[in-house]
């Protein structure tokens, strides 16, 4: 125990690092996930055959073939065309994957708003595009807020995986030191416990925006 | 006398939902300052007919004039067309993230682009109106039906509408809250607001109606002021009607 601690803290400041990298990986993906997801939620619930189909077609192919898969393709295969770098390699990658899952969540929320409120919007004179951003979006996601905060906490664990393509990010720095001293586990239980600790975080945040946002309930 | 300005006419309106048709051959007149009361059994068509005349609904076939304009679906903005025809449903339908007054005044500075100061201001007025002063920063959820009903009133006023189309405005309420509703409704009748209202509410369509119209399967079968529908009914199922439910 004494001996994990030590280690704990004399690879703290490597950790950090991996750390920054993670965080920043997350992040970026994240919020391109986003714009991703609510661009095909928006083909998905937009009644015209051929969009649905391009939209079923991004989320068939998504959840059809595994992250890691993804990510070597990108970075592995479009290397050929055009030298992408791995941290955009692992941020489209992560991100095309997580659009997938967020643009279902965000049709999911979207078509749970009753249409009373749409009419509502609509006898008021509001176009169909006011209506969606001032009336239908924002309870939408209001509604998506606990599974987005899921989906969330999977990119950041995803995010792992650009290991694979050279990134040290978290895993990545517990995997080198690891081989570095012939003694993985101590490493492992560290970045364990790190990961345990942004998810914490991620979580505390999105259950004080659920309830922020349900001051009108 | 100077003939009365015609606000809606509809003529010849039909209108089916897949094989089911439910209104057949429509016509229907509302001079300004009416109150034009829909009445007849669920499933008559009446809220349709209603839903047509903002374009909720989209006619078959027939004409739609409003204020002296035949509306099209694919001609006209609807958008500016709704902005006179303000409407109130059963249901409320009130946006519930937004508080009483974020709910009057989200058209007027959206559509209308007006201020925000200006429209708190006229937004305050009208809730002050239908009585609920005390309540601007309440969200809807606090609210009971009857309450809700009532902003929705003020939500649709603050458009400064030229007609407004009630659907049922009080048939989701407990019956404690019917009548401060059709208060608030008698009030805007008698200040003169253009108003077709479908409602299960006879005294209403009594006191305050102009024109009743009673409507079966899909068509009017008798129209006209509300002593002689009530006290004189002319046609057979008219009569039966009002049996079944006075």
């Amino acid at each position: 125990m004494g001996e994990f601690f030590s280690i704990f803290i004399d690879s703290f400041d490597v950790f950090m690092e991996g750390m920054w990298l993670t965080l920043r990986l997350s992040v970026v993906s994240l919020l391109i996930a986003i714009v991703i997801g609510l661009f095909f939620a928006m083909l998905k619930i937009s009644r015209v055959k051929v969009l649905e189909i391009i939209a079923d077609l991004y989320i068939w192919i998504v959840r059809g073939t595994p992250l890691i898969v993804q990510i070597f393709i990108l970075f592995y295969g479009l290397a050929e065309i055009w030298l992408i770098p791995e941290f955009w390699a692992a941020s489209i990658g992560l991100a095309f994957h997580s659009g997938a899952y967020i643009a279902e969540i965000i049709r999911g929320a979207i078509q749970s708003i009753t249409k009373g409120q749409t009419e509502a919007a609509r006898s008021l004179g509001m176009s169909r595009s006011l209506t969606m951003r001032r009336v239908v979006l924002p309870q939408a996601f209001r509604r998506a807020v606990p599974s987005l905060g899921n989906q969330f906490i999977i990119g950041i664990k995803d995010s792992s995986l650009a290991s694979f393509i050279g990134l040290q990010e978290l895993f990545g720095v517990s995997n080198t030191m690891g081989s570095n001293s012939f003694d993985y586990l101590p490493y492992f239980f560290t970045v364990a416990i790190y990961y345990l600790l942004i998810v914490l975080i991620l979580t505390i945040a999105v259950n004080q925006l659920e309830k922020k946002l349900a001051v009108s309930d | 006398m100077t003939e009365p300005r015609e606000m809606i006419r509809v003529e010849k309106l039909n209108k089916s939902f897949g094989d089911l048709h439910v209104l057949f051959d429509i016509d229907l007149k509302v001079n300004e300052s009416d109150v034009v009361v829909l009445i007849g059994a669920s499933g008559s068509g009446k809220s349709t007919l209603l839903r047509c005349l903002n374009f909720l609904e989209f006619k078959d076939d027939g004409n739609i004039i409003i204020e002296g304009e035949q509306v099209e679906a694919d001609t006209h903005d609807l958008n500016k067309v709704r902005q006179k025809v303000g409407m109130v449903f059963q249901h409320f339908n009130l946006f519930p993230h937004k508080t009483v007054l974020g709910n009057v005044i989200e058209a007027p500075i959206q559509v209308k682009g007006m201020s925000k100061k200006e429209a708190t201001k006229e937004g305050k007025r009208l809730l002050d109106k239908v009585g609920l002063g005390d309540k601007y920063d309440v969200y809807p959820s606090r609210l009971s039906g009857g309450q809700k009903q009532r902003v929705a009133i003020a939500r649709a006023l603050a458009m400064q509408p030229d007609i407004m189309l009630f659907d049922e405005p009080t048939s989701a309420l407990d019956p404690e809250l019917v009548g401060e509703v059709l208060e608030t409704m008698k009030e805007l009748g008698n200040e003169g607001m253009t108003m077709v209202v479908v409602t299960h509410e006879m005294g209403f369509a009594r006191e305050v109606g102009d024109w009743v119209v009673y409507m079966n399967e899909g068509r009017i079968v008798e129209e006209g002021k509300p002593d002689q529908i009530f006290d004189h009914p002319k046609e057979e199922r008219t009569k039966a009607f009002l049996d079944s439910i006075l």
